[in-house]
Formats: structure tokens, C-alpha cells, sequence
């Protein structure tokens, strides 16, 4: 397994956000993430790279293990863990003062590594499947871009760094449709690589794009398995 | 039809007191300017620029070293108050939501309220009576510590106004806080902050009280930190105090020199402003 949680809860202040929750990712395999707003799905996904942490008044029991480590082991450093775990984030985030080429290699740069990365800079976009949409104004501000293509950016950015997971916090809910159908598309295609956890408001979209599917609601886990099987044949009524 | 009357005669009149406000506010304002430039403007010429001053009894001469001076001084004050405040604001706005936080701001708040002449007694106590001498860069620590409470405030609220999620961005990609807060915050942030230096550098040029006892005067060039140093408003003022009409003149003129300086700083850091909007989405 990958990605394994245990008995996972989180809160913010007095809410309880996460309610005991428990499963595993297997490597390679997207999991997709749905339920109503407000039910824990993003909490969720940040958890498992420590994001949730830096919210002030955050605190959070139980265990999740990457590769069989604990997150919370002595030795696990938050930043060095961002690294292995990426995240692509709901609204477009590209740095605003960097140009495109600079954005896709932000994670380097600001790491105190210098130089350009071309070919870094190169194959990330092609990967993120932007390379041919950018290449003759890599030097452009990244906020010329179009909505859908700074997402992209943004996940460029991310694989920049070599990740062995990728966070997905409703990335294409902020896009147009055919936006949406690329960056599906994309997530298709890094399965090759990758483990991806993908939260969505879109129950289609989750049957497109994943291996597995999760059912949040009100903080607990209802429903995990195959995708075709919480779609087809719930266990649940609640789903 | 009686009460549209009515409403359109009260309009006017409203309309009218506003403007009559305006012009009574901005009186003050163009008298100042007008006596400056019709005063000044005799007293302009290419030695003014270029000579020092004249010794006493004897016209011409000019004010060069002085407007060096202020440049000099103003140049010691930003290299000691501007990492400061800048370092204050970023900080209040980052980590500064605890009690830490909340006696810094206090601190800056008080410390942003004490009269200008009160700080260079402060500097005389701290700078010259252990170097036993005024000095350029007493006058600079006067003018650093008046740059660094307002520094400190208008970077806090300009680092608060860069988007969290970019701030997400950074630490998402494995970059450490202090990096982040540094290349992707405080480089969001700084056309803002630029702008906000070079209003508090317009400001601190203009001060007079806290250079009396710190920079003191000098009427010859000086380039060393360590020795008492003309400065456009310290010169303004002995000038206008002593009893030759020439020097009034020169007054006038150091006057003028100093409002066009300033002037073109505050024009400047606006120009910057709007380049900053104009880049932005």
C-alpha cells in the first residue's frame, strides 16, 4: 500500500472534522474522493501531507503511513514530506511575480537550487500536457494564462519536484468543461507514475477518472471500494 | 412636484459646501506652495547646486553640500530602517498573531506616536555622547528609528494582503516556511512595500528636529559617517534664523529644493503604485 490511514481523526478548534476514518491507496491507482461540501474531503487530502497542520487551532489523532512510514515519526520533516507528497490546490495558484518557465521550476529555485532547469522546466510541461500550448513564451507572466492552463501550470509545478503522490483538491472545479476533460485526461495518463488522491464535487467525474472511490459524509468515511462498485451497486444506502 | 424643487435646491447647496470645503482645505496648501516657489525660485541658480556655502558677511555661495547631506544621511537611515521595519512588518504579519505580536504592534503604535524632536535626543543620548562627536550617522539612527514603526505597519498590512494560497503554493512544494515568508510573500509584496519606503524616506528628509543634535551642521562636503554633516532642512532652519537677507534668500531656495525633492519621491512611489496595478490580473 502506498498511502494506509488509520483510524484518522482531525479537528479544527472544536469541530470535529474527521471522524475515525480508515483506508488505503495502493500504488499506481487513483482514488477518488466525493460527498458533500463541508463533509472532510479536503481535510482529508491534507492531512496526508501535513498541511492540515498549519491551520491555527488544528490537531489531529490516529496514523498515516506513506511507503509504511509515519507520517508523524520522529524522523518525518513536513517540508522534505511535501516534496515526495505534491498538491495541486482547488483555484489556480501560480506564482504571480514568476514567469511560466520560472513557476514549473519554483520548486527548485525556492529550494535554493539555482539555474534555469530547462529540460526540468521541459518535460514537467509535457507531462502536465502544456508543453506545446507554452513553449515559444516561456518567459511570459504565468498569470497570462488562461484559467484552465494555470491549473496545468500548477501541476507542472508540482511533478517538477518528483513526487511519488499527488494531491488533488478539486482541481477542476474552478474550469470550463473542456478545461475539466484535459486535465482528466492528464490524471489518466500520471497513473502511469503515480498515486493520486482526488477530491471532487463530481460524482461523473470521479467514475471517469479513478481506480477507487470514497464516500465522505459528515466527517466519516461511508463508503470505500472499486468505483464501479460504489456507482453500481452500493453497500450503503447512505450513498 | 414641490419637494423635487426642494431636494434639487438642497442638492445644490450640499454640492456646494463640499466644494467650498475643498478649496478652504487646499488654500493652506497652495499658499505654501506659492510663497515657496515665488521666494525660492531668485535664490535658484548653478552655484546654488554647486558651491558651498559662503562664509558669513559675503553673498553667493550655495547649498550643495547640504543636499548631499540629506541624501547621505537619508541613505544611512534606510540601510539601518529599512531591513528593520521591513523585517518587523513581515514577521507582525506572519508569526504575529500572538502576544508577541500584539506588544510589537503596541510598541510600533507608541513609539510611531513620539514627537520627531524627542527621538533625536534619543540619538544624542545613544550615538553622540558615546562617540563624542555629531555625526552623519547619528542623524541617520534619528531618522531610522521615525522610518521603522510606520515601515513596520504598512509591510505588515501589505504582506497580509498577498493571497494564502500562494502561501499554500510555496510549503506544498516542499519549500520551508522562512523561505517561503522571504521569496514568494515578501517578492509578492514588494512593489507595495517599495512604495511604502519611499514615502517614509519623503518623510524622514523633511524632518529637522532630530538632526539638530545628531548630523548638527557642517559647511564644508563631508563624506565620513563619523562627522558632523549639512543637512538641507538643519541649514533651512539656521538660515532662516540668522540676520542676512542673503541667507533668507538661500532659505527660500533650500526650501523650494527640499519640496521638489520630496515632491518627486511621493510622485514616484505612485507612479510605482499604479505600474503595480497595472500588472497584476
Amino acid at each position: 500500500m502506498k498511502i494506509d490511514v488509520q483510524d484518522l481523526n482531525a479537528w479544527f478548534k472544536d469541530t470535529h472534522a474527521l471522524r475515525g476514518v480508515t483506508l488505503a491507496v495502493p500504488q499506481n491507482t487513483v482514488l477518488a474522493i466525493i460527498g458533500p461540501s463541508g463533509c472532510g474531503k479536503s481535510t482529508f487530502v491534507r492531512c496526508i501531507n501535513r498541511m492540515h497542520e498549519l491551520v491555527p487551532g488544528s490537531r489531529q489523532t490516529g496514523r498515516v503511513l506513506v511507503d509504511g512510514h509515519d507520517l508523524h515519526g520522529r524522523s518525518v520533516d513536513p517540508v522534505d514530506l511535501r516534496r515526495r507528497v505534491g498538491m495541486v490546490f482547488q483555484r489556480p495558484n501560480p506564482f504571480p511575480t514568476m514567469s511560466i518557465a520560472e513557476n514549473v521550476a519554483a520548486g527548485l529555485r525556492l529550494n535554493g537550487i539555482p539555474g534555469d532547469h530547462d529540460d526540468l522546466v521541459e518535460q514537467s510541461l509535457r507531462k502536465a500536457a502544456l508543453w506545446e500550448e507554452v513553449k515559444d513564451r516561456l518567459h511570459h507572466g504565468a498569470t497570462s494564462l488562461s484559467g484552465g492552463q494555470q491549473q496545468r501550470l500548477c501541476i507542472a509545478r508540482s511533478l517538477a519536484i518528483g513526487p511519488e503522490v499527488l494531491l488533488m483538491d478539486e482541481p477542476a472545479s474552478a474550469l470550463d468543461p473542456i478545461a475539466t476533460a484535459k486535465i482528466e485526461e492528464l490524471i489518466r495518463e500520471l497513473r502511469e507514475q503515480l498515486t493520486i488522491v482526488i477530491v471532487t464535487h463530481n460524482m461523473q467525474q470521479a467514475a471517469r477518472v479513478s481506480d477507487a472511490t470514497a464516500f465522505f459524509y459528515m466527517g466519516e468515511l461511508v463508503e470505500h471500494g472499486p468505483t464501479e462498485q460504489i456507482f453500481t451497486n452500493p453497500k450503503e444506502s447512505r450513498t | 412636484m414641490k419637494s423635487l424643487a426642494r431636494r434639487r435646491a438642497v442638492n445644490w447647496l450640499m454640492t456646494g459646501l463640499c466644494g467650498a470645503g475643498l478649496v478652504i482645505a487646499l488654500l493652506p496648501l497652495l499658499s505654501v506652495l506659492w510663497l515657496v516657489v515665488s521666494h525660492g525660485f531668485r535664490a535658484l541658480d548653478l552655484d546654488f547646486f554647486t558651491a558651498l556655502p559662503s562664509p558669513v558677511g559675503e553673498t553667493g555661495g550655495g547649498v550643495a553640500n547640504a543636499i548631499l547631506g540629506t541624501g547621505y544621511i537619508v541613505a544611512i537611515a534606510c540601510a539601518i530602517g529599512v531591513p528593520l521595519g521591513v523585517g518587523a512588518g513581515v514577521f507582525l504579519a506572519e508569526k504575529g498573531d500572538g502576544k508577541v505580536g500584539e506588544a510589537i504592534r503596541f510598541t510600533a503604535e507608541v513609539l510611531s506616536g513620539v514627537p520627531s524632536i524627542v527621538v533625536g535626543i534619543v540619538a544624542y543620548a545613544l550615538v553622540v555622547i558615546p562617540m563624542r562627536r555629531f555625526s552623519a550617522l547619528a542623524g541617520g539612527v534619528a531618522l531610522a528609528v521615525l522610518m521603522v514603526p510606520t515601515l513596520a505597519r504598512s509591510t505588515e498590512e501589505l504582506v497580509r494582503l498577498v493571497p494564502g494560497s500562494l502561501r499554500e503554493a510555496s510549503l506544498a512544494l516542499g519549500v520551508p516556511q522562512w523561505r517561503t515568508s522571504l521569496r514568494v510573500v515578501l517578492r509578492t509584496a514588494l512593489g507595495g512595500i517599495t512604495t511604502a519606503i519611499l514615502l517614509a524616506v519623503a518623510r524622514a528628509a523633511g524632518e529637522t528636529a532630530p538632526l539638530l543634535f545628531t548630523s548638527l551642521n557642517n559647511q564644508y562636503w563631508n563624506f565620513s559617517p563619523d562627522q558632523p554633516t549639512a543637512s538641507l532642512t538643519v541649514q533651512i532652519f539656521n538660515y532662516a534664523v540668522s540676520p542676512y537677507a542673503d541667507w533668507h534668500d538661500k532659505a527660500w531656495g533650500a526650501a523650494l529644493v527640499l519640496l521638489l525633492l520630496v515632491g518627486a519621491l511621493s510622485l514616484l512611489a505612485r507612479l510605482l503604485t499604479r505600474s503595480r496595478f497595472g500588472l497584476s490580473r
